[in-house]
């Protein structure tokens, strides 16, 4: 156990301990933090066990021998503080962190955040950029620096909404509107992914992500507006349908109204999969979707 | 006529399902003509299968709990294999629609079918002993509990063969779990094989809760049970409480599928949040009914194997019934990501966090036992070693979860996989083989071989460990769980070095098994004729070694802490037994078939509901229900053993405790 905690923080370039703003930063912290506590009561107790067992154990006369020894006062009024103790302090990184760290708390910044509405369907993620006017599938793009306030949502099943690098996952629900404040302050590539099993198509539910600078963030969201996709009822029909492994895109236009109508449910949810055909009793071994 | 039922159920172009049922109905097939050609039937029938005896009812839990282990382990190694080739753009060689089940039914069969029938297994053969009673408080109903549970297991392992089982996970959440979403007969399979054993788990909960309060030996206080039978006592309370949670959210969702009701749907009105909140109100205090017995196995061989009292016992059973009232208010950290709000979290990571003081107070005291004792390096002592090394990391990460702003990094992360690993595997598992080693010979009358046993623990403590850690740092890298194929290519080394620790695994599994088999092979040899190998010190070791049906010939009555113990003591400063008791004739309960013939048809009936086969349904609850009527109009419900009978046996037990004092005094004479 040691060498655990240098080997989670050596080991881990790209995971949720090499956080690219405050979010996952602080996170990290409070998680290293609070594994460098227990460790402190942790450590010991492992050796105070061994060296006992170690100590008395049966070939070893010179150990006094107390066959009827089973009580002290004393040592219970120890062995009941020392985890208590330490679980008041665990209970203050709680009780802070939970406050300070609540996914739903805006950010402090001078600029005003970037809007982003996260949709999760089966099997992909959609983003809907309002202030834009745009959408992608599997690709999130986001300006360095500037927070993103996502409102997520889900058009069939749970799924999480996890940037591992940027922090704070949370769950797609749907007929619920969950939302996180993120931030990246620096340029980076990353991966985000679904953190809750959603179905056969989960393992593809990894999306890019790209904080890029201001600049290329607004050339990127024009170039969208390039692409000849609209994102209007008969197109979103069409994604809300099951399909894995779907490569990333964007739509020029979206309805403004989309993510409202999906999250109150005016918009039908996902249709799941397709009736399987004859020949196939109870067994759902259609390949409805794979690309 | 046969529902959603016909000839393309049977997975045919699947090879891994197909061969795999193939060699089990071949085994199965096997199995039964020995018994047939070899006459068993009478006995096995007699003996065994409609026997009331809670030590026979207890073997037989934890054998199937023993062969649903290696189902699911089996279901392991599919899985640790899939993703250590499954890399990159590799597909493995499993389908996300067979991978999905396999790690769902790795989770339920591990929980409900292997895990929950050993603890249940050892509670049976266990608490009656130790109360020092000769049955539990309803026999009959015990042995319709286990044969529904058994039911539950067949209808699991049925679906390998005849359909497909849940692809949702160990517990299905909907809306993924609803007719929309999963319209193949996957989740009926869950829901009624967890729905039929539930029931026989809820009985249990009712049997041991009122046998602990009603059925002990005269002097036997609450003060006084040894600390195994306050944690089953513990862990029935919370069966009786929570089990009713499971029954009734799993009905909601069956109503949903079956009947279109919208508990947990999408449409209208529907909200799946309540089915989170509710299986996990169910799902966080069975981990404690499952670790509580463990607690207790391992406060006992502490004891034992220290020669020592248990250090703090009063503070055990505080500890214990704290564990089990804040267990109960724990569930919501299972999805501080669901975005409660802070307060909502703060409540509950404290709250959760909270529990590590009762857990931390008994490993304390554990250590505390062996403080000035003669420890026994033995094997279970061994297993009881590696449990608190294991145990405690696993606890500490336990508890790094119940700090919501790192549960926001960790949640359904690979971390999470090796935390509930580390503490279930490290906890309930470890506890289980060391009781194993503890117990065999008060069941069998022979000891285990202890170096294929010290073999075992080596490969299973070392073999855990490597495959578990790097678990822990894949989550650390942003892994989650449940991934049918690996798109990041950096993951491999660990996902690799995962599957070494699955091999060494493998050869502890190998090492248990060629254990039990050169034991039996070596029986003569390791035969306990005392009744008490360890030096005991509760009252199952003042029976012989296999008990007899009835367990004491008369009552014991005990006078203080450690029943046996105190006994034993006295016998040893008075240099000779207590005088021989006045033997009288004894009650037992007569054999029934209740309970496999209900089992019967619930499995009938089960598979009729899965396959909407609404006459074979009908039919089998008819005939369940005519059983339970002629159950409850039987004329004679008990016999009488003969007081010459109970002499003869208790005279046998006599002599062999006699010897063993008179070995003693002789040892003591040289010394002098």
């Amino acid at each position: 156990m040691l060498g655990l905690g240098p080997l989670f923080l050596g080991g881990c370039s790209g995971g949720v301990l090499d956080p690219v703003g405050p979010v996952g930063a602080n996170d990290a912290e409070i998680l290293i933090d609070a594994l460098l506590i227990m460790l402190g009561i942790v450590i010991p107790t492992i050796l105070l066990a061994f060296w006992m067992a170690w100590r008395y154990r049966a070939s070893n006369t010179k150990a006094k021998y107390l066959p009827n020894w089973s009580y002290s006062g004393r040592i219970e009024a120890v062995v009941w503080s020392i985890p208590i103790l330490t679980i008041m302090f665990i209970g203050g990184v709680i009780w802070i962190g939970s406050y300070r760290l609540d996914p739903f708390k805006p950010l402090p910044s001078k600029v005003p955040p970037l809007e982003v509405q996260v949709v999760s369907l089966d099997w992909k993620w959609l983003f809907i950029y309002p202030q834009q006017g745009i959408a992608t599938v599997n690709e999130l793009v986001v300006p360095t620096g500037r927070p993103v306030h996502f409102k997520i949502t889900s058009a069939s099943v749970f799924n999480v909404f996890f940037v591992p690098r940027m922090g704070s996952m949370i769950y797609a629900m749907p007929g619920m509107v969950s939302q996180v404040h993120l931030q990246a302050d620096k340029p980076a590539d990353m991966f985000g992914v679904s953190a809750h099993f959603s179905g056969d198509g989960f393992s593809d539910m990894q999306f890019q992500v790209r904080s890029v600078p201001e600049a290329d963030f607004a050339a990127w969201a024009q170039s969208a507006k390039g692409s000849s996709l609209a994102l209007n009822g008969a197109a979103y029909a069409q994604l809300a349908k099951q399909s894995r492994n779907v490569q990333s895109y964007a739509y020029a236009a979206v309805d403004p109204q989309l993510f409202h109508s999906i999250a109150m449910m005016k918009t039908p949810p996902g249709p799941g999969p397709e009736p399987a055909g004859p020949g196939h009793a109870g067994r759902e071994v259609s390949t409805v979707g794979r690309h | 006529m046969f529902g959603r039922l016909d000839w393309s159920a049977i997975p045919i172009t699947q090879p891994i399902p197909m061969i795999t049922s193939v060699v089990i109905i071949l085994v199965i097939l096997g199995a039964l003509g020995l018994v047939t050609a070899k006459g068993w039937w009478p006995y096995l029938w007699r003996e065994w299968i409609t026997s009331v005896d809670h030590k026979r009812i207890g073997v037989m839990y934890v054998l199937l709990g023993v062969v649903m282990l290696i189902r699911g382990f089996a279901d392991a190694i599919m899985m640790r294999t899939q993703q250590a080739m499954a890399i990159g753009g590799a597909q493995g060689y499993l389908e996300p629609e067979h991978y999905n089940q396999i790690f769902s039914a790795h989770g339920t069969i591990m929980i409900f079918f292997a895990a929950m029938p050993l603890v249940i297994g050892y509670m049976n053969f266990l608490v009656p002993l130790q109360l020092g009673v000769r049955d539990v408080a309803f026999p009959t109903l015990n042995s319709v509990s286990f044969w529904l549970t058994a039911s539950g297991a067949l209808l699991v392992n049925i679906s390998l063969f005849v359909g497909e089982f849940a692809r949702t996970g160990w517990l299905p959440y909907p809306p993924l779990s609803e007719g929309t979403y999963s319209p193949g007969v996957g989740v009926d399979y869950y829901l009624w094989a967890v729905q039929i054993s539930g029931i026989g788990t809820l009985m249990t909960g009712i049997n041991f809760v009122t046998t602990v309060l009603k059925m002990r030996c005269p002097g036997m206080s609450y003060l006084r049970m040894p600390m195994f039978t306050w944690t089953a006592l513990a862990s029935s309370l919370l069966i009786v409480a929570v089990f009713p949670i499971l029954t009734a959210t799993l009905a909601m969702l069956t109503l949903d599928r079956y009947f279109g009701f919208h508990f947990f749907t999408n449409e209208a009105g529907g909200n799946p949040m309540m089915f989170m909140n509710l299986i996990w109100a169910w799902g966080h205090p069975e981990v404690y009914i499952l670790v509580l017995p463990a607690f207790g196995i391992f406060s006992e061989i502490f004891s034992t194997f220290s020669g020592k009292p248990l250090f703090g016992y009063r503070s055990m059973v505080a500890a214990t019934l704290f564990i089990c009232i804040v267990a109960m208010m724990t569930w919501l950290h299972h999805f501080f990501t669901m975005g409660a709000g802070a307060a909502v979290n703060t409540a509950f990571g404290i709250s959760t966090s909270v529990i590590a003081v009762g857990t931390g107070v008994k490993i304390y005291n554990w250590i505390f036992t062996m403080y000035g004792g003669r420890v026994r390096m033995s094997v279970p002592m061994l297993w009881s070693m590696g449990f608190i090394f294991t145990f405690v990391i696993g606890g500490m990460t336990g508890v790094l979860l119940a700090v919501p702003p790192a549960d926001f990094l960790t949640h359904n992360s690979m971390f999470l996989v090796a935390h509930f690993h580390n503490v279930i595997v490290g906890g309930v598992v470890f506890a289980l083989f060391a009781g194993l080693e503890f117990w065999f010979p008060k069941a069998f009358g022979f000891r285990l071989n202890e170096g294929w046993g010290k073999a075992a623990f080596w490969f299973a403590f070392i073999g855990f460990w490597v495959t578990f850690t790097p678990l822990y740092i894949l989550g650390m890298q942003g892994m989650t769980r449940r991934l049918q194929h690996v798109n990041i290519v950096e993951w491999a080394p660990m996902l690799q070095l995962s599957l070494v620790g699955v091999v060494i695994l493998i050869a502890g599994a190998a090492c248990q098994v060629i254990q039990l088999v050169v034991s039996i092979l070596q029986r003569d040899k390791l035969r306990d004729t005392t009744g008490d190998p360890w030096d005991g010190r509760s009252l199952e070791w003042a029976t012989p070694s296999p008990a007899p049906f009835f367990n004491f010939a008369v009552m014991p009555n005990v006078e203080g802490e450690e029943a046996y113990w105190g006994i034993k003591q006295r016998a040893t400063e008075e240099q000779q037994l207590a005088p021989e008791p006045n033997y009288a004739p004894i009650e037992m309960p007569v054999n029934s078939a209740v309970g496999v013939y209900t089992a019967f048809f619930a499995s009938v009936g089960g598979f009729a509901l899965i396959w909407h086969i609404w006459w074979l349904a009908g039919l089998a609850l008819v005939a369940a229900f005519i059983g339970f009527v002629v159950f409850a109009w039987r004329d004679v419900h008990e016999f009488e053993v003969p007081a010459e009978e109970v002499a003869r046996i208790d005279r046998a037990r006599r002599a062999a405790r006699a010897a063993v004092l008179a070995q003693l005094a002789q040892a003591k004479g040289t010394a002098s």
